[in-house]
């Protein structure tokens, strides 16, 4: 058994990390987030000449044709630097569905376009109930046209396509189809704009395997899970050098346990994510049986996690946390967003309990609970 | 990435699996009325059982009269044990620490005296580390040894011993030097704890239960060659190998949660609450699945771990958040098995309307402890300030 990553999963990380170092710094994200749409199309280039739009892509589409823990470990790193535009909602979330749903004419037509870097891409799946939840849709086609509106679809203003998830089918509309209007909504991520997408009769095509939408939004939510920990370590990473540098009373302020503790909550919990995060992307690569459940239990403890860690590293950060020129809230603003999107905490919470309280037969009764009070050794 | 088990680690598994189903008693937990003593006998006739089929000690080197065994395969023993409901070892300090110091600091004569008893039960150990004084800060250890002749002379005190009621060996930390910085002046020795001017008091608890003891020494004699180590390196033997096992045993330690777990979505599903079951309220099911997801996150967290150790031979810094994560969930997952039984929560052992024998009441009163227990929340939280994050010590 080996959790670890292996030699080549560690050089991808690296080579990720360096990449948005180098080529996204916090200063080119804030010119980015200043803009409508937080797109930098020569950025996008340079990912594609990376390989990254094609990280997870089967090589047959032109992809790389890596696994998930690969996915993860990409998502981290651009979660790390806050990655401004459309690579999420393309690669992680329209790219995992049209693998997973399309046919392979479909495939052809749409996911070569991503990995080859020459398509952006996003899904829109929440309606005005405001639920993640496929079961509660409205909007449904009627011969291949949409009718309907949904909301909080992420880069939807640069995408050439949407991926629609209707109550009927997993469709794609072209972004420029007649019918398809597409309003900014004035979300509180700069980085990662979100919009409206109003269909009226649009011509939208089906895709093949429907079927498939689970496992991949399972997929896309481990990638948000990796984006939103490497946010947390980010976060984690600025509040402890800070805490070394800030004198009060004549000392650097982490000398005081108040604010080591802080730290190391802080800590806890971005390790913590990181852990089940990656424990999903491996269940979901190998299929396992409890893999839908580990992407639950994930996104539940980063959606809350996130969010701490921010409060903390805030906090420890004083008033110079609470300016707008400090980078931490950029941070914070993005785990609020990445928090409810795909679900939140307690979305993914009934989720779980779904599956360990309904689905499973009870235990067997023979097998009686034991305290294991003993703990000091 | 790779979380499936070698064909060698289904192999040492699979027979201490078929070891275990022949082996392992089922009557521990009928035994929770009878005495502290006969209960211990029994723990010891179980554990001089797994001495005889091999399975005692089995991370120490085969020269000793263990098997070994690797880390990854330590982890599935105290897995297994878990599964198969094993009684917990009599000699769990003798096994865990106390024998791995002997073997790493110890001399010949030492080994040959004690180690093979470690294995067998013959000789329980305990361990007479704090003192009243010395808690958290664990260095400011005052109880002393004076050279005379050939022998130390030990005076002092000792609490929050486990075990000793039953122990015939202590390894104790005193103090031989007080002219030096604190954890400079430090020795670890032997003692037998039938030498005259041993004291052993029992501390009861809140549970009612006296799991620990106050020792007390007036004027003890030990003999030099008890030492283990070198005089005043004591801590360094000490603290050497109180991580031997990196934490393995929580690898049973998560699979008993999880067993917990399950029981108490059964007793949710056959509690009432407002006139169906607690286990259809949609509070009562978000912290269920809390719970059940942070048992499975110290899952996750303590296969990296593991996994970290195997491959550099010393824990990474996820190592240093075990120990706040298992005692902080165990206290909320006490507390929601609480909420789901109600006023049926408090009733303890012997009462008639009590659940599953009030093992519920029990734990809870139990988990109280585990945040203090083996370093408190706070120790461990300036650990990772300090050694992890780099932040400047306080003190």
């Amino acid at each position: 058994m080996q959790f670890g990553l292996s030699e080549s999963q560690q050089i991808l990380k690296d080579t990720a990390h360096k990449f948005f170092a180098g080529e996204s710094p916090v200063a080119a994200v804030r010119k980015a987030m200043e803009t409508e749409t937080a797109y930098d199309a020569a950025l996008w280039t340079k990912l594609a000449e990376q390989g990254f739009t094609g990280i997870i892509a089967p090589e047959e589409f032109g992809g790389m044709g890596l696994g998930k823990v690969e996915l993860i470990l990409l998502m981290e790193e651009a979660g790390y630097a806050l990655l401004p535009g459309p690579f999420f909602s393309t690669v992680a979330l329209a790219g995992t569905v049209i693998d997973a749903c399309g046919s392979p004419e479909q495939k052809k037509k749409y996911l070569e376009r991503i990995a080859a870097g020459q398509a952006r891409a996003t899904v829109a799946l929440v309606e005005s109930a405001g639920s993640w939840d496929t079961q509660g849709l409205k909007i449904s086609s009627a011969g291949n046209k949409l009718t309907g509106t949904k909301l909080f679809v992420t880069d939807a203003a640069v995408a050439d396509f949407i991926v629609v998830v209707a109550r009927d089918g997993v469709f794609v509309a072209d972004a420029k189809a007649p019918g398809l209007h597409i309003e900014p909504m004035k979300g509180m991520d700069l980085a990662r704009k979100i919009y409206s997408v109003e269909f009226k009769d649009t011509p939208a095509e089906a895709l093949g395997n429907p079927r498939g939408l689970a496992g991949a939004l399972n997929v896309a939510t481990a990638g948000l899970c990796a984006e939103m920990t490497g946010g947390m370590q980010r976060t984690l990473e600025l509040t402890v050098a800070y805490a070394k540098t800030r004198k009060q009373f004549g000392k650097p302020i982490g000398i005081f346990q108040a604010v080591q503790h802080l730290c190391a909550d802080m800590y806890l919990e971005t390790e913590s994510s990181r852990s089940a995060t990656y424990y999903a992307a491996w269940a979901l690569e190998e299929n396992t049986p409890d893999a839908a459940a580990s992407v639950s239990v994930a996104k539940m403890y980063a959606s809350d996690a996130a969010r701490n860690v921010g409060n903390r590293g805030i906090q420890v950060h004083g008033g110079m946390g609470f300016t707008w020129e400090n980078d931490i809230h950029l941070y914070y603003r993005r785990a609020k967003a990445s928090e409810t999107m795909l679900g939140d905490a307690t979305f993914h919470r009934e989720r779980i309990a779904r599956r360990i309280i309904d689905e499973a037969s009870s235990g067997n009764k023979k097998e009686r609970p034991r305290q294991a009070a003993l703990a000091s050794r | 990435m790779d979380l499936n088990l070698s064909p060698d680690e289904i192999k040492f598994r699979d027979e201490l699996r078929t070891w275990l189903s022949a082996h392992a008693p089922t009557d521990w937990d009928e035994r929770r009325e009878e005495s502290m003593e006969s209960r211990f006998e029994y723990l010891k006739r179980w554990q001089r059982k797994l001495y005889e089929g091999g399975w005692a000690g089995i991370s120490w080197p085969k020269e000793y009269g263990g098997r070994g065994a690797s880390l990854m395969e330590q982890v599935i023993f105290w897995q297994e044990m878990a599964l198969a409901q094993a009684p917990p070892l009599a000699n769990v300090l003798g096994l865990g620490i106390i024998g791995p110091t002997i073997i790493a600091f110890g001399t010949e004569a030492q080994k040959k005296r004690h180690l093979a008893k470690i294995l067998s039960a013959e000789e329980i150990w305990c361990q007479g580390f704090s003192e009243p004084d010395a808690g958290s800060d664990l260095a400011n250890v005052r109880c002393e040894a004076r050279l005379d002749g050939d022998h130390y002379v030990v005076n002092g005190q000792k609490v929050w011993n486990s075990y000793g009621w039953a122990a015939h060996w202590c390894e104790l930390v005193v103090r031989t030097d007080p002219n030096v910085p604190k954890h400079k002046g430090l020795t670890v020795l032997l003692v037998d704890m039938k030498t005259p001017g041993v004291e052993v008091r029992p501390l009861r608890q809140m549970t009612g239960e006296t799991e620990f003891n106050e020792l007390f020494f007036h004027d003890v004699r030990i003999p030099v060659t008890n030492v283990v180590g070198k005089v005043n390196e004591g801590w360094g033997v000490a603290m050497g190998t109180l991580m031997h096992e990196r934490g393995t045993f929580g690898a049973g330690l998560q699979i008993t949660y999880r067993r917990n777990m399950e029981r108490l979505i059964d007793l949710a599903k056959t509690t009432e609450r407002n006139g169906r079951p607690a286990s259809e309220d949609p509070v009562i099911r978000q912290k269920l699945a809390q719970c059940y997801a942070e048992i499975e996150i110290m899952r996750c967290n303590q296969m990296r771990a593991f996994s970290r150790i195997n491959a550099t031979g010393v824990p990474g810094p996820e190592g240093s958040i075990q120990k706040i994560f298992w005692s902080e969930l165990n206290q909320r997952f006490q507390q929601v098995a609480q909420e789901v039984m109600g006023p049926y929560g408090q009733l303890e052992a012997g009462d008639d309307h009590a659940i599953d024998n009030g093992m519920w009441a029990y734990g809870y009163l139990r988990s109280r402890g585990n945040t203090i227990e083996a370093g408190t929340s706070e120790i461990q939280r300036n650990i990772i300030g300090h050694f992890v994050l780099g932040l400047p010590k306080s003190y």
